[in-house]
């Protein structure tokens, strides 16, 4: 490991003449269901290089680490490691060949000591052995000594800090020798002057002739640490290149760099009077705050974003899951603050959840009951149920929204995805609402039944509905929204008209001012 | 696979044993006898509709034995102080109901997980029953057995009632908005949430239902002897979760009904009579019944890891 801190002052880009690569990915491909995460993606790393990994979300960045870290097994393709070819990895065979991954929120186990947690990493897996103490406490203050990190091998982990258990999973990984080194975007919960440490100790480790994998967002961390930067879109690498050939405008286009268009239905209806209308809108909980926004009838709003800017937060605080705390909320001329969802749904908002196989379709319930799950007071006055009532109901959904299906007795889970959304949009649509929000509607739904969700959510615009649409696909945003907003940090920080050019959202996202460096 | 598989099945092995009494031990089928089993296991059955109830709403209640001994001493020394039955009852339902809403409270208002707060409440209420009783038994008056008429007709009064409340049950988990409640929180709380139903709210009332209903159950024991011992009720639990688990009400929640339910009991119920009328060891009893539990458990298994996704 580093013999001393010797801050590289400045990368090096590695040279085409460089040895053999160190970690070598040939055509590797692996699909989950029906959706190819990773369609053939080539990627060399070589030893003492920090190689960056870009792309927008959904692009395959984690499964492509999980298939280097063994936790997916690829379909497709080869990995070589030193010149070794590995089949059948395996988590555990991953971490004893010398792959470490230190992911976003640490994996550790938090009611352990540090010296336990960085022991049980290092120490042979046999179950009954005898437990050097003295021996795991030294180590354990051995390797934080080595990373500059002040953490006492006794701490239990549960007090430490985000980043303290970060430099925790560094020494662990050290101490175990990796030779590589994945960060999944390892600085997004740290600070600038915890940042700064972080990126001595990648230098040290490249100094030291470690490979690091390098995952981030921020694209001025790229250009500050990495030598090289693979950009990955739609599951396949879009290429790779010396980050001092490279401009920030460069490589925003690199991971959006993509004809959208004719794919989706063009927009039908013209707006009409504002339906939602924010304020200030926020919530201490789930840190929203200050969002103004309106969405009119008949219109969508697309709501684009990273993973975490809180757009689905935003969601929950209209449809009364975590109550506004701040800010003022009309729907329809009229302030409302639900602090339930029924409060909402009674107030005419309807909330289609991202994840549906957990929250929006219940799996063992036939279909029919499903779909009036939001409407029981509604439908069945009284209390007790009319099943012919509800029959029909279903059936009027089944056939308007095409839902393929073996009867409305059918239970959720016999369903492919993409009629599982169809299941819990009729849910949602059953609640007549004049505001419809949708979270990744279309996320793990193939191809075809994509562009019939598309059009069943243009139609519902046409009807008259404002739909405010949050997805993590760019195109669909680009595509679908009349206007779109972008979401940064907790906050609504751009709102674009529709057919924005996706490089300025994805700058708007990144935080980036589109025009820096582009010249 | 058809949707009530289970049911189908359990109530064809419950056929399956009939008919190899009618063939092997035709003297199973005397009426007298039979009354008699079916008024032993009137109050169970009862008890059994809130057990159903609670596990479709993945919740488990396994206080329901200590719940049912300190109704019986209760509802028992309400009578012996010369309270008409007709007060009795109610009484007892409603101390069974404030039992069971300290489940509730505990489990739906603090989010505990439900087997640990029975837990402490069935290990508490007996105990807390032993202390106040010190093991003395309860002498009830004339005119409480058989609520004072002849035994034939007090015994169909108890079935007849048990089975009352099974049909009203059975057709309000399936017809009353509620029941589909019930089923929705069990199998996905947050989705429940989502779509306006109270799931905390739901949980409460399951409870209280099941501490009612084994208040009542405690009334129909009551009336069948002459005295209460504090031990009565004790592994009640056990039989009702087995007969629940056994009539494909899933353990984990959202799936199953009450016609399942009974035919399990009907099932566990029949193995010790037909065991004697085999003349076969009674020792067996158990483990045919702890077979038949497994059985069933491992089906659930089975069909979730092939029936879970399409």
């Amino acid at each position: 490991m580093a013999r001393g801190p010797q801050p590289a002052p400045k990368p090096m880009a590695a040279t085409p003449s460089t040895p053999a690569p160190l970690l070598s990915l040939r055509g590797v491909a692996k699909s989950f269901g029906g959706v190819r995460a990773l369609r053939g993606v080539d990627f060399d790393l070589q030893a003492g290089e920090v190689h960056a990994l870009l792309g927008e979300n959904g692009a395959g960045k984690s499964t492509l680490i999980k298939v280097i870290t063994g936790a997916h097994q690829p379909d497709a393709g080869e990995i070589t490691l030193a010149g070794r070819m590995l089949g059948g990895l395996t988590p555990a065979l991953a971490q004893q060949l010398g792959i470490a991954c230190i992911y976003q929120q640490p994996a550790l186990f938090p009611d352990l000591t540090v010296a336990e947690n960085i022991g049980l990493r290092l120490e042979p897996a046999a179950a009954i052995r005898r437990i050097g103490w003295q021996r795991r406490r030294a180590l354990a203050a051995e390797l934080l000594a080595r990373i500059g990190a002040h953490i006492s091998p006794e701490a239990e982990v549960r007090a430490l800090s985000m980043p303290e258990q970060q430099l925790v999973e560094i020494a662990g990984a050290v101490g175990a020798g990796a030779r590589v080194v994945v960060m999944d975007e390892p600085t997004a919960s740290l600070t600038n002057r915890e940042q700064e440490r972080l990126f001595t100790i990648v230098r040290e480790l490249r100094a030291a002739g470690v490979g690091v994998i390098y995952i981030s967002h921020r694209l001025e961390e790229i250009f500050a640490l990495a030598d090289r930067v693979t950009v990955l879109r739609d599951g396949a690498s879009v290429g790779t290149h010396g980050v001092s050939d490279m401009t920030e405008a460069g490589l925003i286009k690199l991971m959006v760099g993509r004809e959208v268009a004719q794919l989706y239905p063009p927009a039908e209806s013209t707006p009409g009077e504002i339906v939602l209308k924010l304020a200030g809108v926020g919530c201490a909980d789930s840190g929203v705050h200050g969002v103004n926004l309106e969405v009119r009838a008949g219109e969508i709003f697309g709501l684009a974003g990273l993973v975490g800017a809180g757009r689905t937060e935003l969601a929950r605080v209209l449809f009364g899951i975590t109550p506004v705390t701040a800010g003022v909320i009309t729907l329809g001329g009229k302030t409302i603050a639900p602090r339930s969802p029924q409060e909402a749904v009674s107030h005419g908002i309807a909330y289609v959840p991202e994840d549906r196989r957990r929250h929006g379709v219940v799996l063992e319930m036939p279909i029919s009951e499903n779909m009036t799950m939001a409407i029981h007071p509604r439908l069945f006055p009284g209390a007790w149920l009319r099943f012919g009532a509800e029959r029909s109901l279903a059936l009027d959904f089944i056939r308007d929204l095409a839902v393929k299906c073996s009867g409305c007795d059918a239970p959720g889970g016999s369903l492919s995805g993409g009629n599982q959304q169809k299941v819990s949009l009729a849910r949602w649509l059953a609640t007549k609402p004049r505001l419809l929000i949708l979270d990744e509607p279309t996320q793990g739904v193939d191809v075809g039944a994509k562009s019939e969700i598309h059009r069943i959510i243009r139609r519902l615009a046409k009807d008259g509905l404002a739909v405010l649409m949050i997805s993590s696909d760019l195109p669909e945003v680009l595509g679908m929204g009349d206007r779109i907003g972008v979401m940064r940090g907790g906050t609504l920080t751009t709102v674009l008209p529709g057919g924005a050019p996706a490089s300025t959202v994805m700058a708007a996202a990144l935080g980036q001012d589109e025009n820096k460096g582009a010249a | 696979m058809n949707r009530y598989f289970r049911e189908l099945s359990v109530t064809a092995a419950l056929g399956l044993v009939l008919l190899g009494l009618a063939v092997f031990a035709p003297a199973f089928y005397q009426p007298q006898p039979l009354l008699s089993l079916a008024t032993r296991e009137a109050p169970t059955l009862v008890v059994m509709c809130g057990m159903a109830l609670v596990i479709i709403c993945r919740q488990i209640d396994i206080s329901v034995g200590s719940q049912f001994s300190v109704c019986s001493v209760c509802a028992g020394l309400l009578a012996a102080r010369g309270w008409p039955l007709f007060l009795v009852v109610p009484a007892s339902a409603a101390i069974g109901a404030v039992l069971g809403s300290l489940n509730g409270l505990l489990i739906a208002g603090l989010r505990l997980p439900s087997i640990v707060v029975t837990l402490a409440t069935m290990v508490t209420l007996r105990q807390g029953l032993n202390l106040v009783r010190q093991g003395e038994f309860v002498n009830l008056p004339d005119g409480v057995q058989w609520f004072g008429l002849s035994q034939a007709t007090g015994q169909w009064v108890l079935v007849a009632a048990a089975l009352l409340l099974l049909v009203t049950m059975g057709l309000a988990l399936r017809h009353l908005a509620a029941g589909r409640w019930i089923y929705a929180v069990g199998s996905d709380t947050e989705a429940a949430r989502l779509a306006g139903i109270r799931p905390q709210f739901v949980t409460f009332l399951v409870f209280v239902i099941m501490g009612a209903l084994t208040g009542l159950a405690a009334t129909m024991n009551l009336v069948q002897s002459p005295q209460i011992q504090p031990l009565t009720g004790a592994g009640l639990e056990l039989k009702v979760i087995a007969a629940v688990v056994v009539g494909g009400v899933a353990i984990s929640g959202g799936r199953g009904n009450l016609w399942g339910a009974f035919a399990g009991l009907l099932l566990l119920a029949c193995i010790s009579p037909a065991l004697t009328h085999l003349h076969i060891e009674a020792y067996w009893e158990k483990a045919i019944q702890g077979a038949i539990i497994l059985l069933a458990v491992v089906a659930d298994g089975l069909r979730q890891r092939t029936g879970g996704q399409r």
